[in-house]
């Protein structure tokens, strides 16, 4: 799990407007199908304490500096964004009195002007106000030319952003840019007066004091084992339930799982239980233990301008050659599930309906007879002149996938299809030779969602692939004119039934045309003592703590 | 003799310049680099992390980023981590305590109980007690460390429960017992291979030791075994001990990376590791000339001792 493409949004302004609606959509929904509406209750009694471990040690602690996904395990209990995904992909407010939405006026029509209202009533750890400067300031800083930013796409757009009282702001957008709303709930805000009179913003105090307005007050951090956290009684929104959070970096993935069988860690987080102790955690007595799938995908991705993968059969019999089950079984310990499609199983437009997968060598040879593939003296099938030999590529050192190259390339060998492994070092294999689809076929994690949103134009649309010429992540330079169409259709529904049908039938036309053969969808080993409550899979948030406010003990 | 002193505190510095160098250079050519981590985060954009290279001054040529950096150390300015934005001293320090507690309870069990082993074994040489001893220590040689460890958190904090799996102290306690409670495994598992080692040492010494002349002479003469051994033998077999003990300096503090992670006790061996990991280069840095200066500290302190120690020797 550890080198998955990350997610380049290239959006066009068709995209945008689709997924601003989406979101406008979602945001409606949000409060209403969770009911989060229940704010100020600030909570008086949290108790006990809570031991959740980490196999990365968090050590950034401003959330708008670079960072990687265990330090957000850290902001999600002590700042809060604005709003949020939950779990179903619906917008749920936190500092915003409501998430903005074309319905509600926070958008505009066109996309290009925001106004966003914000919940009254907020402090910072520190006892001072929380107001729409703070907010400002959060969304300005990114740009400051001497900060070393997380990033900057979405937030380059911003212009002209006011403060018009202390509980609102407006903005106007350059362009449209619908993952806006994605990009701002995961921009976590931090207090403006932390930064007065700070001449270098990047190594001020605050990188090591952090204050947020989150459910948890930082309270100390001993470098290289553990940081605690203590609850907030002046928490904005229902929670904290825990007095004492202590974030524990353990890292040695044995190490963790025996700690957490000994009783010394109650929940077990990022990098989780390796699947070889799933069956023995599953006997623990007085533990929790759930598999929870992410939305990263593993598939054998074709170069679909090689000759070898022109006709649809050859693609057929691959798939029908490929045997998943042991793949997953023996290499994955059954953890991952076997998946028709890069969408989650979780998502809300995934497509059930997806013909099943059979591994059969009989099969496969059947259909590369009936198209004319013919063994040749060496035993490799050819035709006219192609001979169906190619080579696949991964991380080199990724030794489970290396292991499913040797397994794959030997069942291929029997319905006569010639597989050669060629693996680079991971700078190399996902650079060019990636991006500019030098490969003849991959081994490859990839999440193609941007949030929660299922708009996958960037990979699938004909238009986005580098080695033909486009700007996108479509590097197995697919094109189909009929997933073109229906993205862009997609693109123009803002009624979320309709768009399932659509981007179910997207799921179909892809599962028929297989330009990448999928294999699994990944999923993590989670646990916890059975007295805690609240840790839930959230598939479209990068951490466990993303509802921390709600765990509680006993 | 303060001819000497200056003269190999002059080869020490020359020393340290030349691993500094070689040091920093093999850091900063080797792939990856502390921006390389942040590749696969979402949201991230190559644009991004060579804005931020640039902001941190890492697309300059190694040699100017060396000088930088030893301009920086000659005025007593290790830099920063990049990890946590910490000072590198500030960092080291607050790795000190833990490693030091670990390490230097494990030194004292060690050096005690593998002297008064090794004393012995020489003393009894071809007795049961010798060879028993010497098995031991074979074994606990040739047996890894996290073994050891693993196999005593099996038994004392899964079967039995007695002791605490792992980690220095329990968040919210931190009572000298629960110090204490949690020390005893990590302490015990890293002395059982360092008695090993000490008492094989001390035995071979002693050994040499006994057969002198003076020892004989010093018998002849009438003294009693007691006398012989604690005034003759002991004081003369401990002088290459401390050539030893002066080696191990740079240990002791360096930590045990193993059951550091073994035990998840968060000392500088592990600090080293991490920092490795992300290309904390001036962390790193920081740690090698640290342990390169003990290094040359240590050999010099044990070649002083041993000259102040042994009339024999004279260093000029």
């Amino acid at each position: 799990m550890t080198d998955q493409k990350k997610d380049n949004v290239h959006l066009n302004r068709r995209q945008a407007l689709m997924m601003m609606g989406a979101a406008g959509v979602a945001g409606l929904m949000g409060p209403m199908a969770i009911g989060r509406d229940r704010a100020f209750a600030a909570n008086a009694d949290a108790k006990g304490q809570l031991v959740l471990a980490f196999s990365q040690e968090p050590t950034v602690f401003n959330p708008l500096m670079p960072h990687i996904e265990v330090d957000e395990g850290v902001y999600y209990a002590v700042f809060d964004t604005l709003f949020d995904f939950d779990p179903e992909g619906a917008f749920f407010p936190i500092l915003a009195a409501e998430v903005p939405t074309v319905a509600n006026g926070g958008i505009s029509e066109d996309g290009l002007s925001w106004r966003l209202k914000l919940k009254e009533g907020v402090t910072w750890h520190d006892g001072t106000p929380f107001t729409a400067a703070d907010v400002k300031f959060s969304l300005e800083l990114p740009m400051d030319p001497d900060f070393r930013s997380f990033r900057s796409s979405g937030y380059r757009l911003m212009t002209n952003i006011t403060v018009v009282s202390d509980t609102e702001l407006t903005w106007e957008m350059s362009e449209p840019f619908a993952p806006m709303a994605a990009i701002l709930a995961s921009t976590y805000i931090i207090p403006k007066h932390a930064f007065d009179g700070v001449a270098d913003k990047n190594t001020a105090p605050f990188s090591n004091a952090p204050i947020g307005t989150g459910p948890f007050k930082f309270k100390t951090r001993m470098a290289g084992d553990h940081i605690e956290l203590e609850a907030n009684a002046d928490y904005h929104m229902d929670g904290p339930f825990l007095k004492t959070l202590i974030i524990k970096y353990v890292p040695d993935l044995n190490v963790m799982y025996t700690q957490f069988k000994s009783g010394d860690i109650d929940v077990v987080g990022l990098q989780y239980i390796s699947p070889d102790h799933l069956a023995e955690a599953e006997t623990l007595p007085g533990k929790v233990v759930k598999v929870a799938g992410t939305a990263t995908f593993e598939s054998i991705g074709l170069n679909m301008t090689r000759p070898q993968f022109q006709e649809l059969a050859v693609r057929q019999a691959l798939y029908a050659a490929l045997d998943k089950t042991s793949i997953i079984d023996a290499l994955y310990y059954g953890v991952p599930t076997p998946t028709e499609t890069y969408m989650p199983q979780q998502s809300y437009y995934y497509d059930p309906e997806l013909p099943k997968h059979e591994f059969s060598l009989d099969k496969a040879k059947a259909l590369l007879d009936a198209a004319g593939w013919v063994p040749g003296p060496d035993g490799i099938r050819e035709k006219g002149g192609v001979k169906l030999s190619f080579s696949n590529s991964t991380t080199a050192g990724n030794h489970l996938r290396e292991q499913a190259q040797q397994f794959i390339q030997q069942t291929f060998k029997e319905i006569g299809v010639e597989m050669t492994i060629k693996n680079l070092p991971p700078a190399v294999m996902w650079g060019d030779y990636w991006m500019n689809s030098e490969f003849d076929s991959v081994v490859v994690g990839l999440n193609c969602l941007a949030g929660a949103d299922p708009d996958t134009s960037d990979y699938f649309m004909s238009s986005m692939s580098p080695a033909l010429g486009g700007s996108g992540q479509n590097t197995f330079a697919y094109q189909n004119p009929k997933v073109d169409e229906l993205l862009v259709k997609g693109a123009a529904s803002f009624v979320p039934e309709e768009r399932k049908a659509i981007y179910q039938e997207l799921q179909q036309v892809i599962r028929a045309d297989l330009p990448f053969l999928p294999v699994f969808q990944y999923a993590v080993i989670k646990g916890w003592k059975d007295d805690v409550t609240g840790p839930a899979p959230n598939v479209n948030n990068r951490i466990d703590t993303w509802n921390v406010r709600d765990w509680a003990r006993g | 003799m303060l001819r000497y002193i200056l003269s190999r505190i002059g080869q020490s510095l020359l020393l340290l310049l030349i691993v500094s160098f070689i040091g920093f250079a093999v850091l900063t050519l080797a792939p990856g680099g502390p921006l390389s981590q942040f590749a696969l985060s979402p949201g991230m954009t190559q644009e991004q992390i060579d804005k931020i290279a640039t902001q941190m001054g890492l697309d300059r040529p190694v040699v100017v980023q060396y000088l930088d950096w030893f301009r920086h150390m000659l005025i007593g300015d290790w830099g920063t981590s990049y990890r946590d934005g910490q000072s590198v001293l500030h960092v080291i320090g607050s790795h000190l305590f833990a490693t030091l507690l670990l390490m230097g309870t494990a030194t004292v069990i060690s050096v005690s109980l593998g002297s008064a082993i090794g004393i012995f074994s020489a003393l009894r040489r071809g007795s049961v007690f010798d060879y028993t001893t010497m098995l031991a220590a074979m074994v606990a040689l040739s047996i890894p460390t996290f073994w050891f460890g693993l196999i005593a958190i099996y038994i004392f904090s899964l079967n039995l429960g007695w002791l605490p799996a792992g980690n220095m102290y329990t968040v919210g306690d931190g009572s000298v017992l629960d110090y204490l409670r949690h020390l005893i495994m990590p302490a015990g598992v890293l002395a059982l291979v360092d008695v090993a080692i000490w008492s094989r040492y001390m035995r071979s010494s002693t050994l040499n030791v006994i057969n002198q002349d003076f020892v004989r002479t010093a018998r002849a003469k009438g003294l009693t075994r007691r006398r012989v051994l604690f005034k003759h033998i002991v004081g003369n077999s401990l002088v290459p001990m401390i050539t030893l003990a002066g080696l191990q300096l740079p240990m002791v503090l360096g930590g045990a990376l193993v059951t550091e992670t073994v035990f998840t006790w968060p000392g500088m061996g592990r600090l080293f590791l991490d920092s490795l990991g992300y290309s904390d280069y001036p962390v790193v840095m920081g740690l090698l000339m640290a342990s390169a200066m003990l290094v040359l500290i240590g050999n010099l302190a044990a070649d002083l001792a041993v000259a102040l120690i042994d009339p024999r020797i004279r260093l000029d």
